[in-house]
């Protein structure tokens, strides 16, 4: 099959060496990817502030970009969240309703693409760490992808999974929210991190890069651990892919 | 209360980041709410799980306030009409002022020497008992929860856990102090103390005010859900019965109780069902030994029609306020019940009070929200609550755009929408983030107070993509 990678603007300028596991992933599994670099931002930054006439603008953009990709995948729940549910709403009653709700049929997040479009959850990975998985609301919620990343985790090589009591919680990151309300966002960060350092994992393992960004930057910054290690994100198209060092 | 009515716009916002930010450096606090919080979690899977199918009875309840909600202006008269030959008087009321001058006028005419009240949010909403004290009316709040708030002077802290943040060596020293009770740890004994005080107070008081929790159009009987029997004795013992509630509590068929009364109770506290469920027909019959002389009941819209022109958030009218929402929302759980300033505290709270109260006043409860989704996950009649926040949000850009903001979206979008343009302006941003991390920008410096932002990386993934060549990453 043909992928067309759908890579969130963040993983492209923060996170690269998540686009770079995704592709690797697909390819190992025989499937070809594409880029297409006319491809910047979902909107969602402008969307949820309400700024939905900007938002606009740039789905219309985004939906062209990806007009004629049989699958387009993006490891980030959020971001393809924006395209599969936001979209059509934001476009609804437009011209743009109908390219909106055709992108959406053919939008996937990663771990959920794997699973239930390729019908794989042994990618033949190997990972020699004790992991617990991080719940993004946008994946959890709007996609409802919940046992897919679970499943793929359970059939890695060397690798425990472990659960924390707190798993449907949100990470405190909400794009905007995390500096426009940073104490409530920090709080928020405070209660799902622990839960998840407290499992004494060696890594977080995410679907989303910005819920990364907000549990690292708090664990680095505040967490005591009483080993003396705290635990790092990664993200699940990396474990899949092989093994970090 | 009476006196956050009188908050200017810019003063609920301030208010709300300052409390906000005390709140959140409240460990102690913040860890005893999550904690009162972990009984009802186990109780309410426990419940949940005693249902064959959940989803359905949520279905199942959505529809019946659906139905009802979208066809008010046929149930409302039929319940009205059904209500009146029961022997009740109806009364209504536009807006919290006039609900309020009806019900001090029912009180005067009543003589009333002493007013009991049983547990009634919308009450809370008009700020009654300040208007009834202010005339010189001496109010009781019968229920325990509400009892406890008002001898400590404070609004409730949850709309269905009016004091869950208050500790019960807290309670004991209350009661010392306005009781003349001797301190106790038990929980037993607590009530036991409030039950003695209030016995005696539901005798003497003439008038018993009472919300509603569901009217039911086909009979006309209010639905009274309770844990103590308070609002029993309340509505049965004065000799005047006046109930409140808002016009969106209309349910069409007593039948549809059968599946709301359960439904509130494992949603909104954990309960198979709620120890009190009472349906109210009118006063006391001929014939009959108890029950009040008259029964009034006052109908508020207070702004709730606006929500009902409003097709896309109408579904908020659905609401049975049973909390279910506050419960698992991390923003309440790690700012509290009083930062909201608000008689609707949580999720809920934050989509109808911009409603309520003013868009550009409260709109700031709608930003507030990392959009996480608990709280329509866990609606048992299926309100799209988080979704109505981004409404909100986009309703308040449309009409009162923040000047910066918007430009800053506007410049987002010139960007977003040229991928030179974003590679480029990425490039830059990678290269001298270390050196923006060092300046106090106002975005950045935000985020790095309490959290660090790693290093960026040397090429972005476009980079990499070009430079490997297609397909051999």
């Amino acid at each position: 099959m043909k992928i067309s990678l759908f890579i969130p603007c963040f993983v492209d300028q923060m996170t690269p060496q998540v686009g770079v596991a995704v592709a690797q992933v697909f390819e190992r599994l025989g499937h070809t990817c594409e880029f297409r670099s006319g491809q910047t931002c979902c909107g969602q930054p402008s969307f949820n502030s309400g700024y939905w006439d900007e938002a606009r603008e740039v789905a219309i953009r985004a939906i062209g970009v990806f007009d004629g990709a049989e699958v387009v995948v993006g490891p980030s729940g959020s971001c393809v969240a924006m395209m599969r549910v936001f979209y059509p709403e934001l476009l609804k009653d437009t011209p743009h309703e109908t390219a909106a709700l055709d992108l959406a049929a053919r939008t996937f997040e990663f771990g959920e693409f794997l699973v239930k479009k390729l019908g794989v959850t042994d990618v033949g990975a190997r990972f020699p760490h004790r992991v617990t998985y991080h719940d993004g609301c946008h994946g959890l919620r709007e996609l409802r992808v919940k046992d897919e990343p679970r499943q793929l985790l359970r059939a890695v090589r060397d690798l425990e999974l472990l659960e924390c009591d707190e798993a449907e919680s949100c990470c405190g990151f909400g794009g905007l929210f995390s500096v426009k309300f940073p104490m409530i966002s920090a709080a928020m960060a405070e209660v799902k991190g622990g839960s998840l350092a407290r499992t004494q994992c060696d890594y977080i393992v995410s679907s989303d890069p910005s819920c990364q960004l907000q549990l690292d930057g708090w664990l680095q910054r505040n967490w005591r651990s009483p080993t003396g290690t705290i635990p790092r994100t990664i993200h699940l198209a990396e474990v899949l892919a092989g093994a970090p060092t | 209360m009476i006196a956050s009515d009188a908050q200017s716009p810019q003063l609920a916002k301030k208010k709300f980041l300052r409390d906000a930010t005390v709140h959140v450096q409240d460990t102690g606090h913040r860890t005893f709410v999550q904690k009162a919080l972990g009984g009802y979690f186990v109780s309410r899977d426990a419940q949940k799980a005693r249902y064959r199918d959940w989803e359905q009875a949520r279905d199942a309840a959505s529809l019946a306030k659906w139905s009802a909600v979208n066809r008010l202006d046929e149930l409302l008269p039929l319940f009205v009409a059904n209500f009146e030959a029961n022997g009740g008087q109806v009364h209504w009321a536009r807006d919290a002022e006039e609900a309020r001058r009806i019900i001090l006028d029912l009180v005067r005419e009543a003589k009333a020497k002493a007013i009991i009240k049983s547990k009634c949010m919308t009450s809370e909403e008009i700020h009654l008992n300040a208007a009834l004290e202010k005339d010189g009316y001496g109010v009781i709040e019968s229920d325990l929860g509400e009892f406890i708030q008002q001898l400590r002077g404070e609004p409730p802290y949850h709309f269905v856990f009016p004091c869950m943040h208050v500790r019960r060596e807290e309670i004991s020293d209350l009661f010392g102090k306005f009781l003349g009770t001797p301190p106790t740890s038990s929980p037993e004994e607590l009530t036991m103390i409030a039950r003695r005080h209030m016995r005696q107070l539901y005798v003497d008081a003439d008038v018993g005010i009472t919300g509603a929790n569901f009217l039911v159009a086909e009979t006309g009987q209010i639905s009274i859900t309770e844990n103590e029997g308070n609002a029993r004795l309340t509505a049965a013992l004065p000799r005047v019965h006046i109930s409140l509630s808002g016009i969106e509590k209309v349910v069409e068929h007593l039948d549809d109780l059968a599946v709301l009364l359960p439904i509130l109770a494992t949603a909104g506290a954990g309960q198979q069902m709620t120890c009190y469920n009472t349906l109210y027909a009118g006063p006391r019959r001929d014939g009959e030994c108890d029950g009040p002389e008259e029964m009034h009941l006052v109908l508020l819209d207070n702004s709730r029609t606006a929500i009902l022109a409003d097709p896309e958030q109408r579904d908020s009218l659905h609401c049975i306020r049973c909390g279910a929402c506050l419960n698992v929302c991390p923003i309440f759980k790690n700012v509290g019940g009083f930062t909201y300033g608000t008689t609707y505290q949580g999720p809920i709270g934050s989509v109808i009070t911009p409603h309520l109260r003013g868009l550009s006043d409260w709109n700031h409860l709608s930003a507030a929200s990392s959009l996480c989704g608990a709280c329509s996950d866990v609606c048992p009649v299926r309100i799209d609550i988080h979704h109505h926040l981004l409404h909100n949000r986009r309703n308040a850009a449309r009409t009162a755009p923040n000047r910066l903001e918007k430009f800053g979206h506007q410049i987002f979008v010139i960007v977003a929408s040229r991928p030179w343009l974003f590679a480029a302006g990425g490039a830059i941003f990678r290269r001298t983030l270390g050196v923006l991390k060092r300046l106090p920008l106002p975005l950045l410096r935000d985020w790095m107070a309490t959290r660090t932002l790693p290093a960026a990386p040397r090429k972005s993934f476009r980079q990499q993509w070009r430079q490997a060549g297609k397909d051999s990453l």
